[in-house]
């Protein structure tokens, strides 16, 4: 295989990662992730209950794909640093997605919290790959204190409004020194094939699948999306030109 | 019996160990995918015959879930 993904030296199976919220059944949830064939699953980490569902989906994910816990919810560093001990407990991995949060109708990252969040974790031996807001500053000081990858939004989480600031995104691509995910706001799969071509090197996807009519299908084009949009953005396309340029010859023309 | 603060909520319990309080709450302290904090440190799995409870201690006690 060919065109690998490496995060933190680690070769991933492939350019995208699923989330494991809002499926209508577990059932549907484990087909769309076949179908997806994601490089790693996220999950949240919470207080346990006594609910039958979801006692039992690390149970079914925990063997089939790489988990990648995250600290959802979390408002200050103390927290999210904190479940992430927890989560490394509870899931024996050091990766971790984190996120803090600093608007709760939003959950626009907290962006100051979110770089001292992430040091502390990079000091105690944690992979980080920070849900961040689309700012080349803000990613370069997570890349700064040894984030493994960095995690921007194209727009809000499940709004599925796709890229909201395709320049701002090209600009994080063309000066990260470490891989770019792009996570939360994409709702179908054009998005996903324009985060790539863009030059993300994965997409994060959850709510555009889950929260699909078809979620089994709507995976699948995820997966098919990533892969078009990845293998165009190696091809290198044609610049955008403001005048036309015609395909034919133009001697020889009838009439002329 | 001892008054912890588990998960958010008060209360008394007859536990001295975390591997008894798990017991006492109907979890397997071998089951997979747990982890626990004690007054915001995580105490490893090892560590939970041994590790004593006090009175007013706080406990987390978290499993993965759906999320995104």
């Amino acid at each position: 295989m060919t065109d690998i993904l490496t995060i933190a030296g680690t070769a991933l199976g492939s350019r995208i990662f699923v989330g494991s919220a809002r499926y209508p059944n577990q059932q549907v949830m484990l087909d769309a992730m076949a179908a997806a064939e994601p490089a790693m699953v996220t999950m949240s980490i919470r207080r346990i209950s006594l609910e039958g569902y979801a006692e039992s989906l690390v149970d079914l994910l925990g063997g089939r794909y790489p988990i990648l816990p995250n600290t959802s919810g979390c408002v200050t560093a103390r927290d999210a640093i904190l479940t992430a001990e927890l989560a490394r407990e509870a899931l024996d991995t050091n990766w971790v997605k984190l996120e803090l949060i600093g608007d709760r109708d939003l959950l626009y990252p907290d962006v100051e919290q979110l770089v001292h969040a992430a040091d502390e974790l990079v000091r105690k031996g944690f992979v980080v790959l920070p849900y961040c807001n689309e700012d080349p500053v803000a990613c370069q000081k997570l890349a700064d204190v040894g984030c493994a990858a960095v995690m921007p939004l194209g727009s809000l989480i499940g709004s599925g409004r796709g890229i909201a600031n395709p320049a701002a995104i090209e600009l994080i691509c063309s000066r990260s020194p470490v891989p770019v995910v792009l996570d939360a706001g994409i709702g179908t799969a054009s998005d996903a094939a324009q985060a790539m071509e863009l030059g993300c090197d994965a997409v994060m996807v959850d709510t555009a699948i889950a929260k699909s009519r078809d979620p089994v299908r709507m995976a699948a084009a995820m997966k098919t999306a990533v892969a078009a949009g990845r293998l165009a953005r190696l091809a290198g396309r044609i610049p955008r030109r403001n005048f036309a340029e015609p395909s034919s010859p133009q001697l020889g023309l009838v009439g002329s | 019996m001892i008054r912890l603060t588990i998960n958010g909520v008060e209360e008394e319990v007859a536990a001295a160990t975390i591997d008894q309080l798990l017991a006492a709450r109907g979890i397997d302290p071998g089951a997979r995918f747990l982890a626990v904090a004690v007054n915001g440190a995580v105490v490893r799995r090892t560590d939970w015959p041994a590790a004593a409870l006090n009175t007013d201690d706080v406990i987390e006690i978290v499993r993965p879930l759906q999320g995104g």
